[in-house]
């Protein structure tokens, strides 16, 4: 473990029961759809079976004319005059004047029962005009393909490019040219990522009531509740402030739950119903139809390097689709693609592109993936080239704290160089490898991110605590958060009490994401809990009639501050707690920032497959996952982070894929062909923590939830090279693109 | 819809002849509920057979065969030891559908009718050269299981008539059988390819073999080409090679959300050959 | 359309409900039971959130129909805990960290007590293929096949 400032911890390191297992193994635990209400319809939604298509017609009067139905909704329902992203997100709510891509909702109805609604989607009859259509970004960035949409393109982009490039950047820094002079070996390569879903097992679900008069209410499955109150808001052009949403356990999210969907919807149905409740839940083709994939991606990169393995100069040159909507991550992508590596010379340009698909949304390190997946499949490449130790030459090349980070600012405290020592040093990577088998190794960054952030906590009489947070726990964050208020405290675990709470009671907090929640409401959690010490202290003092600077926190009690502050008997926080009512009533503390500190995360993955070379079956016969926490609070569940990003990636690289026919209808919305690993697919996941606190929280806590998914599609292909010495660029790499390539190779 | 549970299978092809609109028959319903859910399907009179007395046993037919209701779930045909131990090839057809909780409800019957030409289950049981036996308005008729798939979705069956039975011939001595598929992940998915073999040995020679191919044309289909390549041999090398050859030649496949042409060609050469050697070694006695 | 009244047995209660034909177990259990615990995540018979048991044979109550279950005995995850406390699956669950969201979790729990039934002293592979049929997309199955196999040894232990 890496240089340990820190003094040991009571609780923080510990693995204790998640205080919401025992609801989460009995079924108890509410999910979206878990919850009805007295009265309550269902809605269901009409969606495009076209790519792109002019809605000439939509004729709701068969649904209407069916008994049950309580209201039928079209765009002509939503205000106009929207702009920027609100217009955006109001038009991937509901299709205007064309759909936009298979799966765009273009009505929606509401009923008495899930049946009948349903029976009344099929008979709302709409006329489309079908239009030429572009799926595949390559295609969708020439200059004559099918317009998306006209003035779309942002200031970026320059006179003169393709129409569907809506967004353009470039970057970087020194002297590219220069630098590729300098090195023995320029390399170049093509890279092709394919979209894939975050694949959450839970499918959308929301019950929205909304009246007359504006005020509405929100159950529903979220990341974020003040972004659903946000955007549902902006949508509908209705006050903030008058729609309370409470979310509900969360079943998965990975960034994908980050935006709105169908939740206007049951708002607008609502109100058009009299404001009785409407529950929408997704179908998990609606999901993989019509929610937020994340982009695809072609991508050039061009690499310098030295005999020795120094690099000298890089260049990546980086496009990607993220649907009908500006907003891929095409930017991400570029920031994280050589983060792992001191550039002296580096340029980045990146294009956004519009093409006939669903509008991505976030997906665990949104972007780092692609761009490893070029930068890191190049870099292995040349190592081989040049005979070079993959490991060693990741190690030369690592950035340090103080370096400038290939995007620009200089890097605070980070644990690459740590995080690849830990992986050298692991038996992994000493087992021996079998004919057909091969091993590969790769980095991958994500930046981790804070947002608006706000805490509430309160002592009970009985001296126990409770925290109100704002970012909803879908991975074990409320046993972290619990964890760290309670070693603050000087309390049990078990007298603390997460609540995940609704967005009337607590200021404004940005999602779950950016691997946040633990380190942004973990820190304010901390800052909140230092401020009911102080009052706690304060009220001791009080009663021993001495200063409050003169008394201390220590174990969970008051106690004078030294020899001259007097002496009395430490006075616990069960005992203050229990007679706040006399001594100035409630005890509490809040936190409200956007708290500054955030730590980035460097991992760097192994893994060793076997390739059946008559078919191009690759198995991952082993995994290794290594990355930097700062400081596991609950190192079980950042290892279940690590695990669940290497398995996603893994799914990524071998079979995961949008697939499309030559009318850009998805072809695999079910998860019978959207092939997400299942367990026999994947050995054990093993991981090493590396512990390099990070100084900006108090635990030194990093975010640790998307790092692990970059490494898996570079290592893969690297080691499959490995096994069989044929490379693969694109993505994803299945049996019968494996056994091409084994073909190819061969007759090389 | 109407949901009809009647107990016998004249009463399941009456109710069947005189629906008017769609039906469908629902054995182990894993096909016809998840088109019902998509909205491909929207049936008018759904006609449970789970029901009739009967269909969930596996028995011996007197000739030594057996006789498989059309409601038995995979699991219970995994169960089925002495059966297994005959038809090994047949049984882990079935087993390959799905999950362990697809294995409760699926039903080779199912199977065969959702008219797939992936359906795991069928290459085995047309190797093995086992029959339907068809209720109809017209009574009672048996038919290879060969004839019944039609085309993707379709089967061979005439309105009304609804099958009541598979049945396997006796096994025989000296005989194996074996089914093997591809697919990308290790379960949950649908055969890019499959094939079955099933043969008999006289001596250590082939002397009668059947070679079924799943998912590489519109129908599962027997190809006698690939059988001839290996009678009359002991599966050496050349003999591998040629039936490798003949499958691969016997495939008209498509590109498709599961696979390529040239990929479902090749890896159904590749499934033959060691089809064959799973196949061969059971006729001689392996147990695996 | 006419709703068909049906009688049944769930986790050892008898209920009974109106079920419209087509609506599926899982949609009879959880609109009109109120036994949410078991959940849908595909509809298709993919994903496993949905798993029970029928007459103790391990199916998705997403591809049965609510008039199926007419003279059945039902058992959910609901009905995983006694009075005297949870299952050792549940327990381990919980100890192993084996689930993050949870979403997948009662239908997880369903199929692995099912399968120990079956095979009470599994192997890895074993576990793997048996729970091949239930996605869990947060935990990549680590911990999962490890509060199995934790869960299966205590319980021999307890039988023995």
């Amino acid at each position: 473990m890496a240089k340990d400032e820190f003094k040991e911890f009571r609780l923080v390191g510990t693995r204790p029961d998640r205080p919401d297992g025992l609801d989460k193994v009995t079924g108890r635990a509410r999910y979206g759809a878990d919850i009805s209400a007295p009265g309550m319809l269902w809605g269901a939604v009409v969606r495009s079976p076209h790519a792109h298509a002019r809605i000439v017609s939509i004729d709701t009067s068969r649904a209407e004319a069916l008994e049950g139905v309580k209201a039928v909704v079209t765009r002509a329902d939503f205000p106009t005059g929207l702009t920027g992203e609100d217009w955006d997100l109001q038009e991937n709510t509901m299709a205007g004047e064309r759909a936009l891509y298979d799966g765009h909702a273009v009505a929606a109805v509401a009923a008495t029962s899930k049946l009948r609604a349903e029976e009344a989607a099929r008979l709302i009859d709409v006329t489309y005009e079908v239009l030429p259509h572009v799926i595949d970004v390559d295609d969708a960035i020439k200059p004559d393909a099918p317009v998306i949409r006209e003035g779309a393109a942002d200031a970026t982009v320059p006179e003169g490019m393709p129409p569907n490039v809506v967004r353009y950047m470039e970057f970087g820094h020194g002297n590219v040219e220069a630098g590729f002079a300098e090195a023995d070996l320029v390399r170049e390569g093509h890279y092709k990522t394919e979209a894939t879903h975050q694949g959450y097992i839970e499918p959308h679900a929301c019950l929205g009531q909304l009246g007359g008069d504006g005020k509405g209410e929100m159950w529903v499955c979220t990341q974020g509740q003040w972004f659903i109150r946000k955007m549902c808001a902006g949508v509908l052009g209705l006050d903030a402030a008058q729609l309370r949403v409470t979310p509900s356990e969360i079943g998965g999210g990975f960034g994908g739950k980050t935006t709105i969907f169908m939740e206007p919807l049951s708002l607008a149905l609502s109100r058009k119903a009299g404001g009785k409740p409407v529950k929408i839940v997704m179908t998990r083709s609606e999901v993989l139809r019509a929610t937020g994939p994340t982009a695809s991606a072609s991508m050039d990169v061009r690499i310098g390097m030295k005999k020795d393995g120094t690099l000298t100069a890089a260049r990546a040159e980086f496009r990607m689709q993220g649907g009908a909507f500006p907003g891929s991550p095409v930017d991400m992508a570029l920031y994280c693609a050589f983060a792992p590596y001191k550039l002296d010379h580096v340029a980045h340009v990146g294009y956004d592109v519009l093409a006939n698909r669903p509008k991505c949304a976030a997906y665990r390190a949104p972007g780092s993936p692609m761009g490893a997946f070029a930068v890191e499949s190049l870099i292995d490449e040349m190592c081989r080239e040049l005979g070079l130790d993959p490991m060693e030459v990741r190690l030369k090349n690592a950035v340090r704290e103080g370096d400038r980070a290939s995007y620009g600012p200089k890097f605070a405290s980070i644990g690459l160089v740590e995080t690849l020592e830990a992986t050298r040093a692991h038996p992994n990577l000493a087992e021996p490898l079998g004919p057909n088998q091969g091993r590969g190794v790769a980095s991958g960054y994500w930046f981790n991110h804070n947002g608006e952030t706000s805490v509430s906590l309160a002592i009970s009489e009985d001296g126990t605590a409770q925290v109100s947070i704002g970012t909803p726990d879908i991975g074990g964050s409320r046993a972290s958060i619990a964890l760290m208020t309670a070693e603050t405290l000087g309390i049990p675990y078990e007298d603390v009490r997460v609540n995940v709470v609704e967005t009337g009671a607590l200021g404004v907090n940005e999602p779950t994401h950016g691997s946040r929640a633990t380190f942004a409401s973990g820190k304010a959690a901390v800052l909140a809990a230092g401020q009911a010490i102080t009052e706690m202290c304060r009220r001791a003092a009080a009663e021993w009639g001495i200063e409050p600077e003169a008394v201390e926190w220590v174990d969970g009690a008051a106690q004078p501050a030294g020899p001259n502050a007097g002496k009395f008997p430490p006075m616990s926080i069960a005992e203050i707690a229990g007679k706040m009512g006399e001594t100035g009533g409630p005890i509490s503390g809040h936190h409200e920032s956007v708290p500054e500190g955030v730590g980035a995360s460097f991992g760097c993955h192994v893994v060793d497959v076997e390739v059946d070379p008559e078919t191009g079956r690759v198995t991952i016969l082993r995994y290794l996952v290594v990355q930097d926490a700062g400081r596991a609070i609950h190192p079980a569940y950042v290892e279940g982070q690590y695990q669940g990003g290497a398995a996603q990636g893994i799914g990524w690289a071998l079979n995961e894929a949008y697939i499309y026919d030559d009318k850009g209808r998805l072809q695999n919305p079910v998860f019978l062909d959207y092939r997400v690993p299942v367990a026999s697919d994947l050995p054990m996941i093993d991981t090493v923590i590396v512990e390099v606190p990070n100084p900006g929280h108090p635990y030194g806590v990093r975010g640790v939830g998307e790092t692990g998914i970059t490494p898996p599609l570079p290592a893969i292909a690297n080691a499959i090279q490995d096994a069989t010495g044929a490379r693969l660029r694109a993505l994803p790499m299945n049996p019968p693109a494996v056994l091409a390539a084994l073909k190819a190779a061969r007759g090389a | 819809m109407r949901y009809h549970t009647p107990s016998s299978f004249e009463d399941a092809a009456r109710l069947a002849a005189q629906a008017q609109g769609l039906t469908r028959f629902l054995a182990g319903g894993t096909d016809v509920l998840v088109q019902m859910r998509a909205g491909m399907v929207q049936p008018d009179d759904l006609i449970d057979l789970k029901k009739i007395p009967g269909v969930g046993d596996i028995t011996r037919t007197d000739e030594g065969g057996w006789r498989i209701g059309v409601a038995v779930p995979g699991a219970a045909l995994s169960a089925h030891d002495a059966l297994r131990a005959e038809w090994p090839g047949v049984v882990e057809g079935m087993d390959l559908v799905g999950s362990v909780q697809i294995q409760g409800r699926a039903t080779l019957t199912g199977n065969l009718c959702n008219g797939s030409p992936a359906a795991d289950s069928v290459p085995g049981l047309v190797a093995a050269g086992a029959t339907v036996e068809i209720t109809g308005p017209e009574g009672t008729r048996t038919a290879p299981v060969a004839e019944i798939p039609a085309g993707p979705g379709k089967t061979s069956l005439q309105a009304g008539e609804v099958i009541s039975a598979i049945l396997l011939p006796p096994r025989g001595a000296h005989g194996g059988d074996a089914y093997l598929r591809f697919i990308p992940r290790t379960e949950m998915d649908i055969a890019v390819v499959g094939c079955a073999v099933n043969l008999r040995l006289s001596g250590d020679t082939v002397a009668e073999a059947q070679v079924a191919l799943g998912a590489v044309a519109p129908v599962i289909r027997l190809v006698p080409e690939a059988a001839e390549a290996i009678i009359g041999t002991t599966l050496d090398e050349a003999a591998l090679q040629a039936l490798d050859a003949a499958a691969r030649a016997a495939c008209s496949p498509i590109d498709d959300k599961r696979g390529t042409v040239a990929f479902r060609t090749e890896v159904a050469g590749v499934l033959a050959r060691r089809a064959a050697l799973i196949a061969y070694g059971r006729a001689k006695g392996d147990t695996a | 359309m006419s709703k068909i009244h049906v009688t049944t047995t769930v986790n050892g209660d008898p209920v009974e409900f109106l079920a419209d034909p087509r609506e599926t177990l899982l949609d009879c259990l959880r609109d009109h039971l109120g036994l949410t615990g078991s959940k849908e995540g595909c509809g298709t018979g993919d994903c496993g959130a949905c798993s029970v048991t029928l007459d103790d044979r391990l199916v998705c109550s997403c591809l049965v129909l609510g008039v199926e279950a007419e003279g059945r005995r039902v058992d959910t995850i609901e009905g995983m805990a006694d009075a005297d406390g949870l299952h050792p699956l549940q327990r381990k669950f919980i100890e192993h960290a084996a689930l993050q969201c949870g979403f997948c979790t009662p239908g997880l729990l369903v199929a692995a007590k099912a399968l120990l039934v079956q095979n009470p002293d599994p192997t890895e592979e074993e576990v793997r293929y048996g729970l091949a049929g239930n996605l869990c997309r947060c935990t990549g199955y680590d911990k999962i096949v490890r509060a199995v196999m934790d869960a299966a040894a205590e319980m021999r232990q307890e039988a023995a």
